[in-house]
């Protein structure tokens, strides 16, 4: 009776541990769906600000129409691009036709898999952080790339290699920049680098200590985006919608998803690596220094993080929208010299001015 | 490639965020109506008749900056380590790494005068 009755708590036991491995494993996939649908929530406010913002810089009213002050407008357009007929060009090339887009969403999704969003809110803290948002972020053109090429149209296929002209050439001085930064805080991870501007608070953001290098992120960031003073690959004008010309339905939906979760990467990267990410950022003062750490403070703490940081991404969000309402679109020839001629060459001197700093420093 | 598990996460967000554009694609097949027509489905320019494929030669600009580019990324993926242990290196290897980035320097401003960098 006595073995049995152990045999069965052994395997009472058993079969819980089971279901708590079961458990843990599903808890484990659940931020990955909460990053997701914050993803999809943050796009949806960018697309109603973009909106918003456009009709006031045009003195129009924007949409008014879908919900209270148009807050559902994107939501019904998403609707509307997943009820309408996906057409596929009947001399093009299907397979890349649908793998195109299917690339650039991925590859940009996997963007924010480093992005820290409050203290210690980040999918996964990895070492090499900032470089893996690099290499990710350079596998989008070739999305871009199959989606012009298998158009099999000359608008399309111009657009696809501008695109690919325009992103590789942006990417250097990003990377400069980049590297200057992570020099100065002796890491590629995200979160370190936060953790090293939070000294001085608003003083020890990394913009003052690398202004040039902060002017020229923000440019190429803008240029990797393709919004407007850099839209080259779907100048209306001359390329009708560039690569996307042949897309309708919900693979132009993915295309327009790309550009605005595109915008909210930079934004966000921008927050991170020079303005201080989560930290409230008042030097000398600290709201939780006084309470003792408890679960609710430190739940509290981490919605403010949280709330910083959206708010100063959505300060360069909300910049970047005016320059596109605001400033007309350059030439081929104009956007190569800037980033080959003036901006590598400016970002290449950042850094090694840098180097010599923490040099003179060590 | 799996032997990392700090990169587990990784890993279980690509296929998430693969599974995406499949289930989008899949939703919108079972959705969207279908009524398809040899005009609708020829490529757009600009209303009229297409005019032969657009798969054909182009600019041999394009493949000038595409080589430029190879060359400078490679040379940040190399300076990214050195960087990352910049504090114990010291002097002499910052010396070592600005010969390399001089040379970088030196092939930038060889293109730039052999008109590489030109768009027209």
């Amino acid at each position: 009776m006595i073995i049995d009755r152990v045999e069965v708590e052994t395997i009472n036991s058993f079969s819980k541990l089971e279901l708590f491995k079961e458990i843990y494993g599903l808890i484990w996939i659940l931020p990955i769906f909460a990053l997701l649908l914050g993803i999809t929530i943050e796009v949806l406010v960018i697309v109603w600000l973009e909106r918003e913002i456009s009709a006031s810089i045009q003195q129009r009213i924007g949409p008014e129409y879908a919900g209270p002050l148009g807050l559902l407008q994107a939501i019904a357009d998403g609707t509307k691009l997943l009820l309408k007929e996906d057409i596929l060009p009947s001399r093009g090339d299907i397979p890349l036709f649908s793998i195109g887009p299917s690339i650039a969403v991925i590859s940009i999704l996997l963007s924010f898999l480093v992005i820290p969003l409050g203290y210690r809110f980040v999918l996964a803290d990895l070492s090499i952080g900032v470089f893996l948002w690099i290499a990710i972020s350079s596998i989008a053109p070739i999305g871009l790339l199959m989606a012009g090429y298998s158009s099999n149209n000359k608008y399309s296929f111009l657009g696809g290699l501008r695109a690919a002209a325009q992103s590789i050439s942006y990417e250097i001085p990003l990377t400069f920049c980049v590297l200057a930064i992570s020099l100065l805080s002796n890491s590629l991870s995200t979160v370190d680098i936060v953790e090293a501007q939070s000294k001085y608070g608003f003083f020890g953001w990394n913009l003052w200590r690398q202004p040039i290098g902060f002017l020229v992120f923000l440019i190429s960031s803008l240029a990797e985006c393709e919004r407007l003073p850099f839209d080259l690959p779907e100048a209306e004008e001359e390329l009708v919608a560039g690569y996307q010309t042949e897309y309708s339905g919900i693979k132009y939906g993915l295309f327009y998803l790309v550009s605005y979760l595109n915008l909210l990467v930079s934004s966000l990267f921008v927050t991170v690596l020079y303005l201080g990410g989560w930290n409230f950022s008042i030097p000398y003062i600290s709201f939780f220094g006084f309470f003792q750490m408890n679960k609710i403070i430190g739940i509290l703490e981490m919605v403010i993080g949280i709330f910083i940081t959206l708010t100063k991404a959505y300060l360069f969000l909300f910049i970047s929208i005016t320059i596109r309402w605001t400033l007309p679109r350059m030439r081929m020839d104009q956007l190569l010299n800037l980033g080959w001629k003036f901006l590598l060459p400016i970002s290449l001197g950042n850094l090694l001015l840098t180097t010599s700093f923490q040099l003179v420093s060590l | 490639m799996f032997l990392l598990h700090e990169y587990d996460i990784f890993w279980t967000f690509l296929i998430i965020a693969s599974l995406i554009p499949i289930l989008v694609f899949w939703i919108s097949g079972l959705l969207a109506p279908v009524s398809e027509g040899p005009e609708k489905l020829s490529s757009y320019e600009s209303g009229i008749e297409p005019m032969g494929g657009a798969w054909l030669q182009f600019r041999i600009r394009y493949y000038m900056f595409a080589l430029v580019f190879v060359v400078f990324d490679v040379e940040t993926v190399f300076l990214y380590p050195w960087a990352m242990s910049f504090d114990v290196l010291g002097v002499s290897v910052f010396i070592e790494a600005f010969i390399f980035v001089l040379i970088l320097v030196v092939g930038l401003v060889y293109a730039w005068r052999k008109g590489a960098l030109e768009w027209s």
